[in-house]
């Protein structure tokens, strides 16, 4: 096998590093990164699944507490690859050791790979926990193994290019804050997690289906389930698109060094 | 021009506008060979963590060109960071991570692998006294510790060229001197080294040319030892045997009475020394010890600072 060339070899081992210190750091601190997703998605599961889920009935011939696992899944890798990522890359600015790699020969591609996988890692591991948790409550398969990695990977990719993008703006621990709040959670909540958008109005269910968070769960749901609101193929070209468009803007404002470069 | 001779950094037309308008260096050249032990100094604000900033690719430049031993940064940037180190200024590492981390890490950001990274890491720790410390976290360090750790990191790579600026910042004289044996011996191994410091006497031990920058504007650009030459006057701390009431009056010199045992002098060095006890012992004042009063780079920092800024101090 030939040997990769020296600079593909060094910005490799650059990337690795990255991630490994992304990694270590949240592994670090589980307590505050891993267990509150397991927690807060049981009380879920009791209070929606086991207390009103049986008055709700079924959804889409699923029993409610099953049709909203999916979806539950998918807000844990959502808020998760998304926290980690805007708190990793504002913690650097803000104790400057993001100058670490800026002073290093790395290209803004792999730096933004590097936080970026992070987020992912974390996303992921969280999925996972929150999927083990889901299991102590209802019966989970999967319709479709390709399309349930396919979406949970690209959707932890998505948000955490959505979480650096808040960490390159931000420019206190407040701002860090300001759109999971303000504009991710209500994306997600009214995003068909808890309910399908054929329960709506006919004008609240077009509103929905510019919700692109929509999408993501329902392309997750469909690879459990095998339900879903939307064709799955438009589900997957806007999650690749988004990831295009963010990834774009990303780098630009790596390149152009905003908020960490004067 | 061969390797060898490649200046270790070559600074062309530089000019540095932050986005307040504040103009921060204006068209400044400067030229460090290989090998050097290179002082740049100035007062706050003059441009000197601009400059190096720019060089290391923590800020933009307006205009102007860099080379790194002959690597241009507009086009070879990856070259050329590679061939720097940088201690700066203000702590900036995470202060969570375990000390070996922080240098592991940086030596990966370089593309060294994890093995050899590790390697180096041991090596420069031991060298800086913090390997009895690499587990713990970086924040657990005291402030003179956490700027070796600082140099530890920046030496990570073995990079040609390392800048610390202000490196000695708050650090007690004790660790001061460590850590300038410490430089000197990395320089005397042929790493090029260029320092800013507040500390002139610090420039003065260690370096052996200099550049002087305020406002922006290189003002001078020298080797240490021709700077020092200029200096025509030299001003001396008499201890006296026998208190004096008035400070005596000689051609040539100018006298301070300090307080009634102490009197200081500010000696031509045309004139000498000889004729000064001379005239002294004529007029009955016995003199029991004496020493420099200031570091004299010192005298000539503040006479060059006066001078561009209009003011008419005498050398």
């Amino acid at each position: 096998m030939p040997r990769p060339s020296p600079r593909f070899h060094r910005y490799l081992v650059a990337y690795k590093t990255i991630v490994v210190k992304e990694v270590t750091r949240f592994a670090r601190i589980w307590l505050q990164t891993i267990l509150p997703a397991g927690v807060s998605m049981s009380l879920y599961f009791i209070v929606f699944g086991h207390l009103i889920g049986p008055r709700i009935g079924e959804i889409a011939g699923y029993p409610y507490i099953q049709y909203i696992a999916p979806g539950l899944i998918m807000m844990s890798v959502i808020m998760n690859a998304y926290a980690n990522v805007v708190s990793s890359f504002f913690g650097s600015k803000f104790q400057r050791h993001i100058e670490e790699m800026l002073v290093a020969p790395i290209p803004s591609a792999i730096i933004l790979a590097g936080f970026v996988t992070g987020g992912m890692v974390r996303g992921l591991l969280v999925g996972t926990v929150v999927t083990a948790v889901a299991l102590l409550f209802t019966e989970l398969s999967a319709h479709s193994y390709a399309v349930v990695v396919a979406t949970i990977v690209l959707t932890s990719v998505l948000f955490s290019l959505g979480g650096l993008i808040n960490g390159i703006f931000a420019q206190s621990f407040d701002d860090t804050s300001i759109i999971p709040t303000f504009v991710l959670s209500p994306l997600t909540y009214l995003g068909g997690v808890f309910y399908s958008i054929e329960l709506l109005p006919p004008v609240w269910r077009s509103v929905s289906l510019a919700n692109p968070v929509l999408y993501m769960v329902d392309a997750f749901r469909f690879g459990i389930l095998g339900v879903s609101d939307v064709p799955i193929a438009l589900a997957f070209a806007v999650i690749v698109g988004c990831i295009a468009v963010l990834w774009c803007w990303s780098l630009y404002l790596l390149n152009r060094g905003v908020g960490i470069r004067s | 021009m061969s390797h060898s001779e490649t200046n270790a950094l070559e600074i062309r037309g530089l000019w540095k506008t932050y986005g307040n308008g504040r103009q921060a260096l204006n068209g400044i050249d400067l030229t460090v060979r290989p090998g050097d032990f290179f002082a740049l100094l100035g007062p706050n604000g003059a441009g000197k963590s601009t400059t190096i900033g720019i060089v290391t690719g923590l800020v933009n430049k307006t205009a102007g060109s860099i080379r790194v031993y002959g690597h241009d940064t507009d086009t070879a940037l990856e070259a050329a960071k590679a061939e720097i180190g940088l201690v700066p200024q203000e702590i900036n590492f995470s202060q969570f991570e375990p000390v070996i981390d922080i240098v592991v890490n940086q030596a990966g950001y370089y593309g060294i692998d994890r093995p050899l990274a590790r390697e180096r890491a041991e090596k420069y720790l031991k060298k800086l006294g913090l390997w009895e410390r690499r587990h713990d976290r970086s924040r657990t360090l005291s402030g003179g510790l956490k700027r070796r750790l600082m140099i530890a990191r920046a030496l990570a790579h073995e990079p040609r060229l390392l800048i610390l600026d202000e490196p000695t910042a708050g650090v007690d004289i004790e660790l001061r001197r460590s850590m300038w044996d410490f430089l000197r011996e990395m320089n005397r191994a042929g790493t090029t080294i260029i320092l800013t410091t507040h500390y002139l006497e610090e420039a003065e031990t260690l370096c052996r040319d200099i550049a002087i920058i305020d406002d922006g504007d290189i003002i001078e650009n020298t080797s240490m030892k021709k700077l020092i030459a200029r200096l025509n006057t030299e001003t001396f701390v008499l201890d006296l045997g026998s208190p004096i009431t008035a400070a005596p009056v000689i051609d040539g010199y100018r006298f301070r009475l300090v307080d009634p045992s102490t009197l200081e002098v500010e000696v031509n060095k045309a004139l000498g020394m000889n004729a000064l006890f001379r005239h002294l012992s004529e007029m009955g004042i016995e003199v029991q010890s004496l020493r420099n009063k200031a570091n004299r780079l010192e005298e000539l920092f503040i006479h060059l600072l006066d001078r561009n800024n209009g003011s008419d101090a005498p050398a």
